[in-house]
């Protein structure tokens, strides 16, 4: 960081705390419904959701073999597979964008080329576990599952259209040998590393099992009943499974990009959850900006209102979960469902200064194509989620 | 001896920086040690992950942070 950029930002703060009316009833209710809001991802989400995800997302990060994964995006590779394998590789290759970037610029000059390349460039931040966990988990699990649907999807639309846009240009590049990172001897089968994985996956869902709604009788009542010593039967399993399996440095190796990811990611959240807060409120809370501005640009299933969501978040940058307390904020301020996923597609995928990376690497003109086609199917996305979901 | 770094400025690769950079003080060779944060510079070495060391036009690892030990033994000549 630059001096004069330390300077201005400790000047701006400073004129912030000098100027700003704290003690106004809009910012006094503002500041509260940001650590209220705070506090309902501390109790609710923090320890039943967030951490199993991040200790998943540590373990698919060292146990899942990349290189596997990698091949199918050789210059050699079939091209439908090549596809498909980068239309959901995002799950586990992707959980920050210094995996992103480089992999999506090694694979577009020297590998399967522009298609697959931009296939993954959507996926890839899209459709990492934690996302889809926190945004089943914290705005329901319809739009979670949409989220995922439309982003495997999205990105296979999007990879192709690309390539036939651009079949020309593929031709031109040059094919040369490629490095993809080893995949390190491993003592365990398959079977062991799914069970392991599986296992972990199903404490996330039952330590996080919602309340069923009151008077509901039958199979969910009784989960909901039992969720904790089912968990607890699962941890049992889970600690055996670490103990037997897992020789001790993979153990410390697991651990260590668990604390990577948290480390990376918790700041960012907390800070993400403070501003939608501060700005927006809880639903039902209001907060600095009137829900009434929020209902005209965003409420309801308009075709205005979903565009509107889709270029604004091309444009706007989520650091990684970020996008999920804002949109929450926004849901209960009255923004509709339809626009709610349009901004989920278009946002996390792509941000100014993120076009400005792939613009360096694929060009202005490709780009503009990229962004083009995003904007366009999240915002037709939006709109038929938004006629079904009301 | 060249060393080259490549990643584009997470904190994994700047790991990796102060790794290389403890193993040539400690082994004492005579190497230039050069970060390359440009995607398409990265991306021309056909490497498919970073962080990743490239010793003398060689890659050496990629996508992942290598042990203070390993890239010793790339120091040997």
């Amino acid at each position: 960081m630059k001096e004069r950029t330390k300077l201005l930002i400790i000047a701006g703060v400073f004129l912030a705390a000098y100027f700003i009316p704290w003690d106004h009833g809009l910012i006094r209710q503002s500041g509260l419904e940001a650590f209220m809001m705070l506090r309902e991802y501390a109790r609710e989400h923090m320890l039943t959701c967030l951490i199993p995800a991040f200790f998943i997302a540590g373990a698919i990060a060292v146990f899942v073999s990349q290189a596997s994964v990698l091949k199918y995006f050789g210059a050699q590779a079939n091209k439908l597979l090549s596809y498909s394998v980068a239309s959901v590789s995002g799950t586990i290759l992707a959980v920050c964008s210094c995996t992103v970037l480089p992999l999506f610029a090694g694979i577009y000059t020297r590998g399967a080329g522009i298609g697959p390349a931009t296939a993954f460039l959507y996926s890839g931040p899209a459709i990492n576990v934690l996302a889809i966990t926190l945004t089943a988990k914290v705005l329901g699990w319809q739009l979670g599952l949409a989220r995922a649907i439309g982003a495997i999807l999205f990105a296979f639309v999007t990879g192709i259209l690309m390539s036939i846009i651009f079949r020309k240009d593929d031709a031109a590049r040059t094919a040369g040998q490629i490095y993809v990172p080893d995949s390190g001897d491993s003592q365990r089968t398959l079977l062991q590393d799914s069970l392991y994985l599986l296992t972990m996956v199903l404490i996330l869902i039952f330590a996080s099992f919602a309340r069923p709604a009151p008077g509901a009788s039958g199979f969910w009542p009784m989960i909901f009943s039992y969720k904790w010593y089912i968990t607890a039967v699962l941890l049992v399993a889970l600690a055996f499974m670490v103990k037997t399996w897992f020789k001790k440095d993979e153990r410390i190796a697991w651990v260590e990009s668990t604390w990577g990811f948290m480390k990376q990611i918790f700041p960012l959240l907390i800070g993400g959850v403070l501003v939608a807060g501060f700005l927006l409120g809880r639903p039902g809370h209001p907060a600095l900006i009137p829900e009434q501005y929020v209902q005209s640009l965003l409420g309801g299933n308009s075709l205005r209102a979903n565009l509107f969501a889709s270029v604004a978040g091309a444009l706007m940058y989520f650091a990684t979960l970020t996008e999920i307390p804002i949109l929450q904020g926004l849901l209960g301020s009255g923004m509709g469902k339809g626009p709610a996923l349009a901004l989920l597609l278009a946002g996390p995928a792509l941000s100014l200064p993120n076009m400005l990376v792939i613009g360096s690497v694929m060009g202005v003109k490709k780009t503009a194509v990229f962004c083009g086609i995003i904007v366009v199917m999240s915002t037709i996305a939006g709109m038929v989620y938004g006629s079904f979901a009301g | 001896m060249e060393i080259k770094v490549l990643g584009p400025g997470c904190s994994r690769c700047k790991n990796v920086e102060d790794i290389v950079k403890e193993a040539v003080a400690e082994t004492g060779v005579d190497a230039q040690i050069e970060k390359v944060t440009d995607i398409m510079k990265i991306a021309s070495y056909g490497v498919f992950g970073t962080p990743a060391v490239v010793i003398d036009g060689e890659v050496k690892s990629v996508g992942k942070v290598p042990r203070k030990e390993e890239v010793k033994k790339w120091l040997k000549p």
